[in-house]
């Protein structure tokens, strides 16, 4: 698997040890406006800006308040953090510290995915290291006063507890299943107190921002979509992989980067997100353009795109939890729907229903998974809808 | 005492809180800076306590927004999405019943976006909803049937299955369970885990393949379930109902050898009438009688006599218990425990095995009606036991398990052979084409039909306990309980509140009346409880129950107490499982408000006055109450199941 050669923000150099002392002798409301002038948005997807969650966070009432780090990666097609998690844990946990030491948290947890058991004993060693440094515990970083330690909490292997709230639950040990918001986890979370969830490439770029400072932060990217990204690039490309690269590129761009070019379509953002056909290659990898939680999925000019939308609408019914109805019966409708038309057996009239039902999908489900789980559908839908009919629909 | 040790894995968090309802608190106080919140809906303006939902909200504005897995006895959920509605500038659209609102916003519940998403979530729940309204017992009283028409649903625009995928559970006495119906609403596992704390329903499986399901998937009647089907109450379909025993109580009415003898608990009379679209809180109990007679029970009695039959048995065994604890200083245990409630008691034998001591040995009302039924009445009316059908109508589905119970057959046969629904009987009376709100009324049926004030508020929470009280404060003191109590109305032990406690100094000693001095060992008065402070305490709803019970654990103050009612149902017996449905916190306080407004009318308001039951002490129980034939008769005992079933 390559990684990306360039050193930009996330891969560049840091000394952890220096760059967490440093920034928690900064009062908080500096740190927060550090990050606020920096523009970092949330790496796992959503983009809500990171200061802001931060200071919601920080201001919140409560006693016990927890910040927890979101190492569930469970997007199809994602696998950057697991290369921060084996390479970077050390930048993770001091964004972790440096998180809670700006909400006034002293409890940490890293929500780690089922699958990435095999990397528990390294993190473990990692946090025992950092206490050995008196990095974590009490008067952490140096900080008199500052008390802050984390500790691992294994996920079961259900992409639904990649959601925060379902994470929440599952960390309360509940079923893994969204709750309602408002109230939001910044003020009602970890058994009821203040939490504050972010990814794990968030942890380690607010780290460099604060060290670093907004303003070589905001060199890379655009006005909108500050900073660089990790890409997980995988498909039908030359060289799939881990990259940094800065926001705002364009897809053709990347695939340039990743020997892709000639692609028939990109899958940007994983299963929940969108297809975007070669014609829109020109679009930027960016909040205001196509957003994405680093998945990259590239399809050659023989994939079957139809096949492309079974698979992800199969992922959807197999992870939906099944709590609210238009996901849980949506999800299982439209894959017959896609049976249907891979039989040829789907008239035109229904596939608008089922576009339709799509459409009640993204507004009405109670939560993220649901209310993306038709992306995928939608986009490819109408993106190659001449090549599903001419090739399957006896009635053309 | 009871033994700690014997404690079982079922401890005080064995039933898991389904999915927290994480909740903005409402603003209390109106003139608090930001208190109130300024929205709009549908174009009217209002103004409103920070906090509140979305839904509320509308209700104050009577706009209706559809809802169906919300229900106002339960923690919300959020999960039909059928009460979505627009807020402007989201992008999503929001859960009435879910969205508290925190600031000014514009919201509109009947847009298009609004009626398409709601119309085609009801499209998506009709999937799977395997059976015919015509042959479902919630016809015409089924939210997704209601909700369908005002929808407009004319087609099934995703199919609609119409094979059966699920076997039909009719393994438990109490409650049956067609999955068939189920659309996942969890109102059902929100009931059994958060309001009554058994957690015998959950989720399974994620995605299309989610199932409410049981412990392993095993029959209702193989896991622990207390039977007290108030997952029934807050179904919105069919999907759960109770095991109805109408067809062989036909064949029995019909059967010319039969005796069919009908017992009448004191709720559903104040009840079965919202079953005619008479408003909940009319109370029909004569024209109910009418009503039986004419479907051709051959006899009507009132389970209120053995509810004071009750009484005078519960009351002399606490007596005996403070006798045994303060004169013969034996070690007995306390708190009494009230041993109405069927429900009630299978959680306590499940959850508290080693407290069955404390559970009062009587057997409840409708078990001790049975064996006198099958015993002296069979010998007053000259009938052979054999042919009588005892049924009993009654507000509870744990009735009809508790009539079942191997250890009821003390007259020597079946004490109880059926229990009969609130429902169940309603469904009787329609087929007959009787409208009862309009019958003739009629009394109850010689020599048993005799009932006191005391029997009948049994129905509601804190009854028994006042009915025992105004028996034993005017036997021990000797002073009239209305001298004691104004009006005979002991009000801290009524009311909704889910624990109430109360103290009672014992002002005075009366002499002990010769019905009890066998029961008391020759005792003369009871001077050993003058000036003692007498402790009692009042539950309804398991989970309210749980709270005493862990209290008592920790030996905290009920551990103290000296005499507690629990009733497993919230609202005690009014609110049962065998009720018609639904039911709401205002609907149980209307049928409260029925049975202690019909107390008044009675002749008297206290069981130990019940001629009938004087009568009974001297023919038949002759050596009085907790004496060697009504131990035979309207005594038990009881199991310890922990996580067993039997």
């Amino acid at each position: 698997m390559t990684k990306s050669a360039n050193k930009l923000v996330i891969f560049s150099d840091i000394d952890v040890e220096k760059a967490l002392k440093n920034a928690v002798k900064k009062p908080r409301p500096d740190i927060i406006s550090e990050l606020r002038e920096s523009a970092l948005k949330g790496r796992g997807g959503a983009g809500f800006p990171t200061s802001v969650k931060w200071n919601l966070a920080a201001s919140a009432q409560g006693e016990r308040k927890f910040v927890i780090c979101n190492a569930d990666e469970g997007e199809p097609g994602t696998f950057k953090d697991r290369v921060l998690l084996t390479d970077y844990a050390e930048q993770l946990i001091a964004g972790m510290i440096l998180s809670g030491y700006v909400v006034g948290a002293k409890e940490g947890i890293i929500y780690l995915r089922a699958e990435y058991t095999y990397l528990k004993h390294d993190l473990e060693a990692t946090i025992e290291k950092m206490r050995g440094k008196k990095l974590l515990g009490k008067n952490a970083a140096g900080k008199e006063g500052f008390e802050f330690d984390v500790h691992i909490h294994m996920g079961s292997g259900a992409y639904i507890c990649g959601e925060e709230t379902a994470l929440i639950e599952s960390l309360e040990g509940h079923r893994g299943e969204p709750r309602n918001r408002p109230p939001f986890p910044v003020t009602v979370g970890y058994l009821g107190c203040p939490t504050s969830v972010n990814n794990v490439e968030t942890f380690i770029t607010a780290l460099h921002v604060v060290e670093k400072g907004a303003k070589w932060f905001k060199t890379f990217g655009t006005e909108k979509s500050t900073g660089t990204k990790l890409f997980s690039v995988s498909g039908d490309c030359e060289k799939p992989g881990v990259y940094e690269l800065p926001m705002g590129i364009t897809i053709q761009k990347l695939l340039e980067t990743v020997d892709g070019t000639g692609a028939k379509a990109v899958q940007v953002g994983g299963a929940s997100g969108i297809c975007v056909p070669a014609k829109d290659f020109e679009k930027a990898l960016a909040f205001e353009g196509v957003a994405t939680g680093g998945s990259i999925i590239v399809f050659g000019q023989h994939r079957d795109m139809l096949e492309v939308a079974i698979n992800f609408m199969e992922f959807f019914c197999e992870e939906s939890c099944g709590q609210c109805t238009p996901c849980r019966l949506g999800t299982e409708t439209l894959l017959e729907g896609l049976d249907l038309l891979s039989e040829g057996k789907c008239s035109l009239k229904y596939l608008r229903e089922l576009t339709s039902l799509g459409e009640t999908m993204q507004v009405s489900s109670k939560c993220g998974l649901g209310q993306s789980a038709p992306n995928a559908f939608l986009s490819i839908i109408e993106n190659f809808k001449s090549e599903i009919f001419d090739t399957r629909c006896s009635c053309r | 005492m009871p033994n700690k040790e014997n404690n079982t894995k079922l401890g005080s968090d064995r039933a898991p809180a389904s999915s927290v309802a994480s909740s903005v608190e409402v603003a209390k106080n109106e003139k608090d800076l930001g208190a109130m919140v300024a929205i709009t809906i549908d174009g009217k303006d209002i103004k409103i306590p920070f906090g509140t939902t979305i839904l509320d909200a509308a209700k104050k504005l009577n706009i209706k927004i559809p809802t169906l897995c919300h229900h106002e006895d339960l923690k919300v959920a959020g999960v039909c999405r059928v009460c979505v509605v627009e807020v402007e500038g989201q992008r999503t659209l929001q859960a009435a019943c879910a969205y508290p609102i925190t600031g000014p916003m514009n919201i509109k519940t009947y847009s298009p976006k609004v009626r398409k998403a709601r119309r085609h979530n009801l499209d998506l729940m009709l999937k799977h909803h395997v059976g015919e309204c015509y042959s479902c017992f919630r016809n015409n009283n089924c939210e997704l049937q209601t909700l369908s028409k005002e929808y407009g649903v004319d087609f099934y625009r995703f199919g609609h299955d119409s094979e059966p995928h699920h076997d039909v559970d009719k393994s438990s006495y109490s409650v049956v369970r067609d999955m068939n119906k189920c659309i996942q609403c969890r109102r059902c596992v929100r009931t059994c885990i958060d309001l009554q704390e058994v957690g015998a329903l959950e989720a399974i499986n994620r995605g299309p393949d989610l199932d409410i399901d049981t412990f392993n998937s095993l029959p209702l009647g193989e896991v622990v379930c207390i039977n007290c089907g108030q997952c029934i109450n807050r179904c919105p379909t069919g999907a759960l109902r109770a095991n109805d025993p109408s067809d062989e109580i036909w064949a029995a009415i019909e059967d010319p050898k039969k005796h069919v003898v009908i017992q009448t608990a004191p709720s559903p009379r104040a009840a079965i009438g919202e079953c005619f679209g008479l408003p909940a809180g009319t109370s029909v109990t004569r024209e109910l009688n009418t009503a039986m007679r004419r479907c051709g029970f051959d006899k009507v009695f009132d389970t209120n006599f053995t509810a004071d039959l009750t009484i005078m048995e519960e009351a002399t065994e606490l007596l005996v218990r403070l006798k045994k604890a303060l004169v013969d200083k034996v070690d007995v245990a306390f708190p009494q425990f009230t041993s109405c409630s069927p429900g009630w008691v299978k959680f306590l034998e499940h959850f508290y095995p080693e407290y069955t001591d404390c559970l009062s040995s009587c057997k409840s009302p409708q078990q001790m009606f049975g064996a006198v039924l099958k015993t002296w009445y069979a010998e007053k009316a000259g009938i052979d036991p054999k042919d009588i059908v005892t049924v009993a109508l009654m507000p509870c589905s744990a009735k009809k398990f508790e009539c079942n119970r191997p250890e009821m057959n003390d007259s020597g046969y079946k004490d109880v052979d059926y229990g009969l629904t609130s429902r169940e009987l309603a469904q009787m009376i329609q087929e007959t084409g009787l409208d009862l709100p309009n019958l003739p009324p009629s009394d109850f049926d010689d020599p048993i039909g005799e009932a006191t004030g005391a029997g009948l508020i049994f129905g509601a929470t804190g009854g028994v306990m006042e009915a025992a009280l105004r028996s034993a404060v005017e036997i021990v003191t000797g002073i009239k309980t209305e001298d004691v109590f104004a009006n005979l109305d002991i009000i801290p032990v009524r009311g909704f509140e889910g624990v109430k406690y109360m103290e009672i100094v014992v002002p005075a000693a009366g002499p002990v009346p010769e019905i009890l001095s066998k029961a008391l060992g020759g005792l003369k008065d009871f001077g050993f409880l003058k000036g003692a402070t007498l402790k009692v305490a009042v539950a309804h709803g398991t989970a309210n129950a749980k709270k005493v019970m862990e209290d008592i654990k920790a030996g905290g103050k009920f551990s103290q107490c000296h005499f507690i009612e629990f009733m497993a149902c919230p609202g005690g017996c009014l609110g049962g499982g065998g009720q018609p449905i639904p039911t709401s916190p205002e609907i149980r306080a209307a049928r409260t408000k029925a049975i202690y407004a019909e107390e008044k009318t009675l002749y008297s308001r206290k069981s130990h006055e019940n001629p009938t039951v004087n009568l009974i002490y001297k023919e038949f129980l002759k050596d009085g109450p907790c004496g060697h034939k009504s131990h035979k008769l309207l005594h038990t005992h009881y199991i310890k199941r922990g996580n067993k079933i039997v």
